[in-house]
């Protein structure tokens, strides 16, 4: 919690700028709307945070939506019995893409930043082979509810986020969470106690896909089939990690400042989107924070280092 | 040539030095020693413009100095010669030296002018085991070491600070770094030297100058203090019996290798007893830390028996109820921007284990001083660092414990703490193993001294043997 306190001071002023143009923001319907476009990149974020830190990247996630949709719209193909077989298939392709980039990078010892580019490649190349560039079929009501609808005026995809959120702060505190921490930090000494390094790692990138199937779920209702549904959705949620605090690398920052980073993001987003700036500035304002960001963490190095030459800090 | 006044400095609020009075003067050699956690690596690194200091005053030759950089301390005539060196390994020596003013001439650099300037410098130091233009890479460490002060000396240093020279170097080659230090004694350089070794202090010092706790408790010419008292004035407290007394009884077989070996070993029979620390001690290369690593199972035997069994992983290691305290703290041990609480619970979370409220418990028990368990392990000294890694393991209560000197980098109130610590266990029933390349700490805490040459064990030795039994089955050329 205290980790996150600065990415939330951030948010909070956002929020704040965003409802002084305007006001309807404030209301119940105005803020619920707003979680609910925010909510499939914080979810991708958190899935993309056990990543980043057990010291890996996942930069298939973005493609990996895009088939997942895809996927879902050509199987569905219209029919409402076909929402939940596809929905556990959804779920079972993420996972499953997430142990492949998992055992390459552990087992094979590929870096992760180049088994999960080559993936983002086989996977959008996989996509436009099947669909021709055009995705055919068409996603059911039932599946589309989950992006769209609600449980009275909440939006599904809010209590989603809430219970992926739950989840991810649940994990990050239960042992694996701990030892994926101390693997992130010190692999050799996680080796060193017991840790099952490549298995926690495998798991980490799991989860990641599997954040990836549930985004895929929730923008497929909506924004709908299109072959770039997921374009660029893993350097915003790499952006939104970091910009959270999580340090590249790995062994540092909260799951919980991860996803208000993703909140604070989507809030810069709907900001410039107010003040009518274009949103093909997206990419270019998401390129800064990462620079930014990652430069602000480099600048505190030697104070880092301190401790580590011998008794600097030590004295209490 | 150096004088400080009420030195004060703190970190995030904590403080950690306050009114050092410090003086040095030219073709001195002045030793500062303190425990770890008592400052003299923050007054070093205030002296060398790392940091500067929230009060008092630095006055170089009688004029008032403030250091905004290192290098304003370089210019004025300040080197500091760091415990890890900071040499480029692919370039060569004189390039090593010249780095960043090199000389040019036409635009180019002037290779010759480098080559020679250094040439003269090794000359002057008598050192004529290498040449500038060797690869630093192909040098030993304590040849580094020169390197490094023919560096300081090239840039006209007049105070040489050396933090820690001789941890990394072998016993034969201290005596090059006292011949150096000799050297620079005569030129009139003025040496700060920072050490946990009290002998080298007494060889090599004029003066010595105490720190406890972030304050100068003295400063004494050299002649009038012993080695007992010096402790004493670093640590508060009279040490009387450095080690713990020995236990007598001896119990079951806890563990028993019979012709093991790997890559690195070969033909070990070893027994590991319940109370009983076995020493293991050997030459660098020899094969200990390996010896430790197969018994744990990281690096596994891959020939003879073990009993109960041969682990082929770390998780069976510790499935058998074998712990290993490792060597490199910092790069094998802990994952330093993790609290001590999730440092001490590693082993237990890793595989599994229950009782994660006893850790409270085991931090009092290892005297973490203070005992928290919400701080960052990189900000604790080197001792407490070690207390958390033994929690750690005594977190799954071990059956045989494994330490790969336990006690470098620890200084002596923390090693007295880790010796009796280490006795304690053995006496609830544990089996003990210690590699060290300290012999004395071999001496007083063994009951029994295995010694390793070249992958097999040459002799074992019953307790209190003297150093020069050790050194001659290390050493294979003194067999003869």
């Amino acid at each position: 919690m205290k980790r996150a306190l600065p990415i939330l001071a951030v948010l909070v002023v956002l929020l704040a700028a965003i409802a002084f143009v305007n006001p309807f923001f404030l209301e119940p319907a105005g803020f619920l709307a707003f979680a609910k476009r925010a909510a499939p990149l914080v979810i991708l974020a958190a899935g993309q945070y056990f990543v980043i830190v057990s010291g890996e990247f996942d930069l298939s996630v973005g493609s990996l939506v895009t088939a997942e949709v895809v996927i879902a719209a050509r199987l569905i193909d219209g029919e409402e019995p076909a929402t939940w077989p596809v929905i556990a298939l959804l779920i079972v392709i993420g996972l499953l893409v997430g142990l492949v980039n998992g055992v390459v990078t552990t087992k094979l010892r590929v870096p992760s930043f180049i088994v999960t580019l080559g993936m983002l490649l086989v996977l959008s190349g996989a996509v436009f082979l099947w669909s021709g560039g055009a995705p055919r079929g068409a996603l059911s009501e039932g599946f589309r509810a989950f992006g769209r609808g609600g449980l009275g005026p909440v939006p599904w995809s809010v209590l989603i986020l809430l219970a992926v959120g739950a989840a991810a702060i649940w994990l990050m505190r239960a042992d694996f969470g701990k030892t994926l921490m101390v693997a992130g930090d010190n692999e050799r000494a996680a080796a060193l106690s017991g840790v099952r390094v490549h298995r926690v790692k495998i798991f980490a990138f799991m989860l990641s896909g599997l954040a990836a199937a549930v985004t895929a779920i929730l923008l497929g209702g909506f924004a709908g089939v299109s072959a770039q549904v997921g374009q660029g959705l893993e350097f915003s949620a790499i952006t939104a990690v970091v910009l959270g605090g999580v340090v590249l690398g790995g062994g540092r920052g909260s799951v919980l400042a991860a996803m208000a980073g993703a909140f604070t993001l989507e809030a810069l987003f709907t900001l410039l989107n107010l003040y009518g700036i274009s949103g093909a500035l997206e990419f270019t304002v998401q390129g800064v924070i990462i620079i930014v960001a990652v430069a602000a963490g480099a600048v505190r190095l030697p104070w880092k280092f301190t401790p580590r030459k011998g008794d600097a800090h030590a004295a209490s | 040539m150096l004088s400080m006044r009420g030195i004060g400095k703190s970190f995030l609020g904590v403080r950690v030095l306050s009114g050092i009075d410090l003086d040095v003067t030219a073709g001195e050699v002045h030793a500062v020693v303190g425990e770890n956690g008592a400052g003299k690596s923050t007054l070093m690194k205030i002296i060398c413009g790392v940091h500067a200091p929230d009060e008092g005053t630095i006055e170089i030759d009688g004029r008032p100095t403030s250091f905004g950089h290192p290098l304003d301390a370089q210019r004025s005539g300040i080197a500091i010669i760091y415990q890890e060196f900071n040499l480029l390994p692919e370039r060569t020596v004189a390039e090593n030296v010249f780095l960043g003013r090199e000389p040019v001439r036409r635009g180019l650099v002037d290779r010759t002018a480098m080559e020679q300037a250094t040439e003269r410098l090794l000359d002057e130091l008598g050192e004529g085991s290498f040449g500038p233009r060797e690869a630093v890479k192909r040098l030993s460490v304590a040849q580094q070491q020169v390197v490094e002060i023919v560096k300081a000396l090239s840039v006209n240093a007049r105070l040489v600070v050396m933090d820690e020279p001789s941890a990394a170097l072998a016993e034969h080659e201290v005596e090059l770094l006292y011949r150096l230090i000799g050297r620079l004694r005569e030129r009139g350089v003025a040496v700060l030297y920072i050490s946990h070794r009290l002998r080298e202090v007494f060889d090599l010092a004029d003066r010595v100058t105490v720190l406890k706790d972030g304050s100068r408790v003295t400063t004494h010419p050299i002649g009038e203090v012993t080695s007992d008292e010096l402790i004493r004035l670093m640590v508060g407290r009279d040490l009387g019996t450095y080690f713990p007394p020995r236990s007598s009884g001896v119990g079951e077989t806890r563990l028993s290798l019979r012709g093991a070996g790997n890559h690195k070993l070969r033909g070990i029979d070893l027994e590991l007893r319940s109370g009983e620390i076995v020493g293991v001690a050997g030459l660098q290369g020899s094969g200990r830390s390996e010896l430790a690593k197969a018994i744990f199972g990281a690096e596994p035997f891959t020939e003879g028996e073990m009993t109960p069994s041969r682990p082929r992983s770390v998780r069976e290691g510790v499935a058998l109820g074998i712990g290993l305290v490792t060597e490199d703290r910092k790069a094998e041990g802990l994952a330093l921007h993790q609290s001590v609480r999730d440092n001490a619970l590693l082993v237990a979370r890793a595989v599994g284990g229950k009782d994660r409220d006893g850790v409270h418990d085991l931090l009092e028990r290892v005297r973490l001083s203070p005992p928290r368990q919400d701080q960052e392990v990189g900000y604790l000294s080197g001792g407490n660092q070690q207390k958390v890694v033994l929690a750690r393991w005594m977190t799954m209560a071990p059956r045989v414990l494994l330490f790969d000197e336990p006690t470098r980098g620890v200084d002596v109130g923390a090693k007295a703490a880790i010796h009796d610590l280490m006795r304690e266990l053995a006496n609830d029933g544990m089996a003990i193993m210690m590699i060290s390349s300290e012999l004395p700490e071999l001496i007083g805490m063994s009951d029994r001294i295995v010694v390793l040459r070249d992958g097999r064990i040459a002799g074992t030795l019953p307790a209190g043997p003297s150093e020069e039994a050790i050194m001659r089955l290390a050493a294979a050329e003194v067999v003869s």
